[in-house]
């Protein structure tokens, strides 16, 4: 997958779970601070993104989740 | 119409005594039931069914194994389409003075008691936390506020429910979903029946209401906590004793 794919698939999932615009979804958009996730949210997305991608996400690599930007990074790795 | 029409429950340990109780009565307030249960009891479940006009559907489920349970659980979702009501009820017991009580009657009691509400508990969060909605009742016992001596495990376990429920009833509140535990007092069922005849006279000689409770106290009181009724009840311990712990 590329990198756009990626953001894209990332952007659908977060869309549905968080119930923002998909134009308010940006690759510095932050998760707590821009897109209002709150520590349930942030479970939710994960689990959600673990499904879509068919990866697995560690709560380890998940704490590090603060922009767009960073879980795009890391599907990126993962999906190489 | 019933308060529960439309609703779809899994209730746990339902084939028999009080969780048998509790999947008649949700089921004639109009929800659909899934009876979980050690083995398969096909014919209660169709009996239940044509009695009640809802789908009651039997299934065989070890509820203190984590692989058993996240694989029953995703069939019942997946039978029933989703899951608002969820009912931990199951529970076992192994009683023995301490001294004399075994490892395996310790482990026994708490994995079937305790680990199984966190396990049941686990295997529908996702689908309630999505629909924003849902009530989970657990099955404590006044013996998990009161004490019961040759209960240690038991007691241990129902105090257990007691604090997870405190506990997550405060971690899914912003998603709507509510989670109270009933404590059951001295209620007449196969497994009190079990119980030393001088014990059960001490019990029954010391409740206020004057009677020995129904299985169909506590369902009903399940019933209440699972409607939309009891929307504004979350993270509660409701005694159905009789007034035994007033």
């Amino acid at each position: 997958m590329t990198q756009e794919e990626i953001f894209q698939k990332i952007t659908d999932v977060i869309v549905a779970k968080l119930e923002v615009k998909a134009e308010d979804v940006k690759m510095e958009s932050e998760f707590g601070n821009d897109l209002g996730a709150d520590s349930l949210d942030r479970v939710e997305l994960v689990m959600a993104l673990e499904d879509a991608f068919e990866v697995e996400i560690l709560d380890t690599d998940a704490e590090k989740f603060l922009k767009v930007s960073d879980v795009v990074a890391f599907l990126e790795e993962k999906k190489k | 119409m019933g308060k529960l029409t439309g609703k779809k429950a899994i209730v746990t340990g339902a084939s028999r005594g009080i969780g048998l109780a509790i999947a008649t009565k949700l089921a004639s307030e109009g929800a659909d039931v899934a009876i979980l249960s050690t083995s398969v009891k096909e014919e209660l479940a169709a009996k239940l069914s044509a009695e009640l006009g809802v789908q009651v559907k039997s299934y065989a489920c070890n509820v203190a194994d984590s692989q058993t349970v996240q694989d029953v659980f995703k069939q019942i979702i997946a039978d029933m389409g989703t899951v608002d009501i969820l009912v931990n009820n199951a529970g076992i017991t192994r009683d023995g003075l301490l001294m004399r009580m075994k490892d395996e009657d310790f482990d026994a009691v708490i994995a079937t008691n305790l680990r199984s509400v966190f396990l049941c508990t686990r295997a529908v969060a996702r689908t309630m936390m999505g629909k924003r909605t849902g009530r989970i009742v657990n099955i404590s016992s006044i013996n998990a506020l009161r004490g019961q001596a040759g209960q240690a495990n038991y007691a241990a376990a129902k105090a257990g429910i007691i604090g997870m429920t405190r506990s997550n009833a405060r971690e899914f509140a912003s998603r709507g979903i509510t989670v109270n535990a009933i404590a059951p007092g001295f209620i007449g069922t196969d497994m009190t029946a079990a119980m030393d005849d001088a014990t059960k006279e001490k019990y029954a000689a010391q409740i206020p209401l004057g009677r020995i409770g129904k299985p169909e106290d506590v369902a009903n009181a399940v019933a209440f906590l699972a409607s939309d009724d009891a929307c504004y009840i979350t993270g509660q311990i409701l005694g159905v004793d009789g007034g035994l712990n007033a």
